[in-house]
């Protein structure tokens, strides 16, 4: 009668694993891989050894408590870094299996591919409709239909369409903050990138702005792959399907978001996501 | 395990883990008291179990509010969330826990006056010492938050289930043998199959206990003991 039973029943996941992401084995094509990668601050190492793969179309979010290296992490993964002298990254970050730190990789290209969209909106001192032109015409040449048709596209793309197409001549900073937000999203699908990464995107916006931005997310991940850093973990348990939990640089656990805030296998992870912390 | 850096939703867990062990000592009281109130034919203490159950009843309200209130405002993850959905379904389990005990002293009020074969109640007894240990273990292996206990209690549920299928062919022999046995055997058989039922509330907790301390859960198939007596 013991057979009803005895079966071991606890491998019910190759999904979930401790500590870095080595040793998991994916169903799903990696976009993006980070291979063993530390990140300096002249001599301060921000980033210690870090794995972790971004899986084509699925929003990845990054958590863990200040200063433990989640937006150095994402800096990376576009070269924002370059922008600074004295900081360097070594290891590998693959970009459909392309290393994007090759230094003889075409900088502007890449945010092309790998857009961002930071956590303050940052539209530009112009009408609506040029701060998603702008953009597009570093890298296109467009006829005013195609343009047209661009822009409108960017806009529906980003959920903002509806509330602007009648004012495409009005300041971006004529919108509020939510709808900023949105605009800069728009500006970044306009270039039709690859991959877009969200740097705490919802931190300066009320909870209606940022319910229409989680919203989003749902269809964005339809054409692209997303990482996104943030604070609120409730977010992060919304709008993502895998989490990467990083503490002091490190990469301490990272799994499906379901495993990692239902049954985190690392204690520092489950003491984080509870308010354990310090 | 660490405290929460806010310090008041410790208290809540706490609180709330109080709660449930209270409902664990009134359940365990109430079905003792009523097994006694049968072997003796007492039908007074067979009130008194009756007249406590609301307050296992209220206990469960409380229970269920507090767990909501905790979720609508903390966002409980991992192991938080874990306790918490494991304190609603402990204290659901135990509010059945009592009302199969109601059940009994209800019958122990009707048959009281005509006790008529003692020695039939000696099946039920072991039933119900059975039962007992198995409740008393999983409200320790909930306090102590052992998994293995636990899975253990859980484990030996089979003899609960062996032990009602021998009590249904005994009541059964004596109603064949009398017919003026019926009544009295049927209300009895009844009482087993409460007995039953709790060790199934029993197996339950153990379940939830399980996957608070684990996060994952014992597999569906629980091994059976007896199968007559279901029919």
């Amino acid at each position: 009668m013991n057979e009803a039973y005895s079966q071991d029943h606890d491998a019910t996941s190759a999904e979930v694993f401790g500590g870095d992401a080595s040793g998991f084995i994916p169903a799903l094509p990696e976009k993006m891989s980070v291979r063993n990668l530390d990140f300096f601050y002249g001599d301060n190492r921000a980033l210690k050894s870090v794995n972790v793969p971004l899986y084509d179309r699925k929003v990845t979010a990054f958590i863990g408590p200040s200063g433990c290296g989640k937006s150095t992490l994402l800096r990376v993964l576009n070269r924002m870094y370059d922008l600074y002298p004295g900081q360097r990254a070594v290891g590998d970050v693959l970009l459909d299996g392309e290393n994007v730190l090759d230094p003889r990789l075409d900088v502007n290209a890449l945010r092309a591919r790998v857009g961002m969209v930071f956590q303050k909106p940052t539209p530009f001192p112009m009408t609506i409709y040029e701060n998603i032109a702008f953009g597009v015409r570093l890298y296109e040449k467009l006829g005013k239909a195609d343009m047209d048709e661009r822009v409108e596209k960017a806009l529906r793309g980003a959920a903002i369409w509806d509330e602007v197409k009648d004012k495409l001549n009005a300041s971006g900073l004529s919108l509020s903050g939510g709808q900023q937000q949105r605009l800069c999203i728009a500006r970044t699908v306009a270039i039709q990138p690859e991959v877009i990464l969200f740097d705490e995107p919802c931190s300066a916006l009320d909870p209606i702005s940022t319910a229409k931005i989680e919203e989003l997310f749902d269809e964005l991940r339809e054409a692209y792959t997303i990482a996104i850093v943030t604070h609120n973990m409730q977010q992060a348990v919304r709008v993502s399907q895998y989490t990467a939990f990083m503490y002091l640089g490190e990469m301490v656990e990272f799994g499906e978001t379901d495993q990692i805030f239902q049954t985190p296998r690392e204690s520092r992870t489950q003491d984080y996501i509870t308010g354990r912390f310090g | 395990m660490a405290e929460h850096t806010v310090k008041s939703f410790d208290a809540e867990l706490e609180l709330l883990g109080r709660h449930i062990s209270e409902m664990g000592g009134i359940a365990e009281k109430m079905l003792a008291d009523a097994m006694d109130a049968l072997a003796n034919m007492n039908a007074e203490l067979a009130q008194q179990v009756i007249a406590v159950d609301p307050r296992l009843d209220a206990l469960q309200r409380t229970v269920e509010e507090e767990t909501v209130s905790i979720i609508a405002r903390r966002q409980p993850v991992a192991i938080d969330l874990r306790e918490i959905v494991g304190a609603l379904r402990i204290s659901s389990d135990l509010e059945r826990v009592g009302d199969l005990a109601k059940n009994i002293a209800k019958r122990t009020v009707k048959v009281a006056g005509e006790g008529r074969i003692p020695r039939a109640i000696g099946g039920l007894r072991g039933m119900h010492d059975l039962a007992v240990v198995q409740l008393n273990d999983v409200l320790d292996a909930y306090a102590q938050r052992d998994a293995e206990r636990a899975k253990a209690v859980w484990l030996r549920d089979a003899e609960l289930d062996a032990m009602e299928d021998a009590v249904f062919r005994e009541l059964l022999t004596h109603m064949m043998e009398d017919p003026r046995n019926i009544t009295f055997c049927t209300h009895l058989l009844f009482c087993s199959k409460n007995l039953e039922r709790v060790g199934d509330h029993t197996t339950n907790i153990a379940e939830t206990v399980y996957y608070i301390v684990g996060g994952r859960p014992l597999p569906t198939e629980r091994p059976r003991g007896g199968d007559s007596a279901a029919a």
